[in-house]
């Protein structure tokens, strides 16, 4: 396109791969992934950037961000970015995790990771199901949630509550920075980007473990349009999930 | 250092491990490997490297996945329930293709079974031991000379072939103190283009096991794995053979069990009795060309090892006549008898 006569205002990030996603319409992931790379670009940190993704939905964010990636199994990124900084401490780490892999089967990775206050950041993704697998419950599911193994909605008596990240980590003396947010609406999101952007901050400026939680959509396996699944993250989630700053020191 | 040393089996292949280039070890407590982790949260901060005492075997072996894929050489150890639990981690390696060594100083099991010495593990050591189609190297010491001098060993060829050595050895093995010369570093320089360390000045470098599109087919890269698996196979297979050219019969061992039949051996021939010793320094690749060879003219092969019989399949499929084959074996932690393996050499008869 000729562009002689036009000024550049708004473009794609340069962290961001020309890609096309496998995301399905309405998802969050989309959302969460260009804040990410709009951050690397703003610090101009994109050539030490070293992406760590989950199993899950995300499994393939490496081949959306135009830096270096790495995969992780089920519930082990923390571990694995442990791994990754520890040798390239000059480097930005992410872990890029969903509800299953953080606070299912990597909780014991996540909380350790956290309080040993390795210098990276977490990414987290709860949306309150599995994706990938076709929409079984997370431990973030809420009450009476349906999913495609909660058929008669999620019962608190037969396998718990829904699990609050920020809270169980918050207990903890390491970490630097907890935060919730959400993507539900353009308000929210923009405070998304900022909370990602301290996450960032902080570990370029050493400081320690950066937590973020995005309260986030899956239309496809909630069975909702895009603008119901946003709606159902303001009216359902955000009243057990409160958004808010845990933690800035 | 120059000249003999006595050191504990655990530290030696920790101070090997230091001389290799090793400046990051992660790892979780398990009997009767502990001297390794002690020893490296000593020493590795002494040589400005990372110790980390990880939250399990899990974490610490996924630890070692991302320092590898960060192209450093990294080390764990283990004992072999606390191996049952890092092959999450080594088949991830495997299909990523990088670079580790993985000590396991194995005791007996199932289950939580003992703290003794074992070789229980040969078929998860050698067969994979995680989901999918992969193998990793396996070296098996024999001394606290070899414990040191293979953990040298195995930081170059997992850098060479991008793979996951394990340095397979017991709980006797890791206990024992023996003098020692320690090894001198190699001075090989593997270089590391597909590491992780940022896409500056060039495309990002990736790191996984996952191919869930056409193009980059998950059985292309198999076939991949395998054309490696077979080159480590043709050039990588190590044994010792211990008076076998005129032996009539043929032990076969390795590790711990192995010097119990050179004792075996030294006794027999000292009665007269012509039998020879095939020891494995590499359980995988198995030395199976060589085996057969040494096997040709002996009349009976007895496999001895620490476990119900588990090296005896690669020796059954190796040798020309598998019906030659016999095995003693002992478990649970219990040693293999010199006076019984006699006992059994002498009752083939003449």
């Amino acid at each position: 396109m000729e562009t002689k006569n036009f000024k550049y205002v708004y473009d794609k990030p340069e962290a961001l791969v020309d890609n096309v996603t496998h995301y399905c319409p309405g998802c969050g992931h989309g959302i969460v992934h260009k804040l990410l790379a709009e951050v690397m670009d703003e610090f101009d940190v994109r050539e030490k950037a070293i992406i760590v993704a989950p199993v899950g939905c995300s499994v393939l964010i490496y081949d959306y961000m135009n830096f270096d990636g790495c995969e992780a199994s089920h519930g082990r990124a923390p571990a694995v970015a442990t791994g990754l900084k520890r040798v390239h401490p000059d480097n930005i780490i992410v872990s890029y995790q969903g509800d299953g892999d953080l606070l299912a089967i990597g909780t014991g990775e996540t909380i350790h990771a956290a309080n040993r206050g390795e210098n990276f950041t977490t990414i987290f993704i709860n949306n309150a199901i599995y994706g990938m697998t076709g929409g079984q419950m997370a431990p973030t599911t809420m009450e009476n949630q349906i999913t495609a193994t909660t058929p008669y909605g999620r019962d608190p008596m037969d396998v718990g509550f829904p699990i609050r990240g920020c809270e169980i980590l918050n207990t903890l003396e390491a970490p630097v920075f907890i935060e919730r947010c959400s993507i539900h609406d353009f308000k929210n999101t923009l405070k998304t980007k900022k909370a990602i952007k301290k996450g960032i901050k902080n570990q370029i400026e050493g400081r320690g473990y950066s937590f973020i939680e995005v309260l986030s959509t899956c239309p496809t396996n909630w069975g909702m349009k895009p603008q119901e699944a946003a709606d159902w993250v303001k009216d359902t989630m955000v009243p057990y999930y409160p958004l808010g700053n845990f933690r800035d020191n | 250092m120059s000249g003999q040393i006595l050191m504990k089996g655990n530290e030696a292949l920790g101070e090997a491990a230091i001389i290799a280039g090793c400046r990051f070890y992660f790892g979780y407590p398990i009997t009767p490997q502990n001297e390794i982790p002690a020893y490296m949260s000593r020493r590795l901060p002494e040589e400005g490297g990372t110790f980390l005492q990880a939250e399990s075997e899990i974490a610490a072996i996924n630890m070692v996945f991302g320092a590898a894929a960060a192209g450093a050489r990294v080390m764990t150890s283990s004992s072999s329930p606390g191996m049952s639990l890092k092959q999450e981690g080594l088949t991830y390696i495997a299909g990523a293709e990088l670079p580790c060594v993985v000590v396991n100083i194995m005791r007996g099991g199932p289950g939580l079974g003992n703290i003794a010495g074992s070789q229980g593990d040969y078929f998860q050591s050698t067969r994979g031991g995680g989901n999918g189609d992969y193998r990793n190297i396996v070296l098996t010491p024999a001394t606290v000379q070899e414990m040191a001098d293979l953990t040298v060993l195995a930081f170059d060829l997992a850098d060479k072939y991008r793979i996951a050595v394990l340095v397979l050895g017991d709980g006797y093995l890791g206990q024992i103190s023996e003098a020692l010369t320690l090894p001198k570093p190699t001075g090989k320089v593997f270089e590391k283009p597909w590491a992780l360390t940022g896409a500056k000045g060039r495309k990002p470098n990736k790191i996984a096991s996952l191919r869930l599109v056409p193009e980059t087919s998950l059985e292309e890269l198999n076939l991949v794995l395998d054309e490696k698996y077979k080159e480590i196979s043709a050039s990588e297979c190590m044994h010792e053979s211990y008076l076998t050219d005129d032996a009539d019969f043929l032990l076969v061992a390795y590790g711990t069990s192995s010097r119990i039949c050179r004792e075996a051996v030294t006794e027999l021939r000292a009665e007269g009795i012509k039998v020879g010793l095939f020891r494995l320094i590499t359980a995988w690749p198995f030395p199976a060309a060589a085996l057969q060879k040494a096997a040709v003219n002996a009349k009976n092969i007895l496999t001895v090892e620490m476990s119900l019989g588990q090296m005896i399949e690669d020796v059954k499929l190796s040798v020309k006549d598998p019906e030659k084959v016999d095995f003693y074996g002992r478990s649970g932690g219990m040693l293999p008898e010199t006076d019984e393996i006699k006992r059994r050499i002498k009752a083939y008869g003449n």
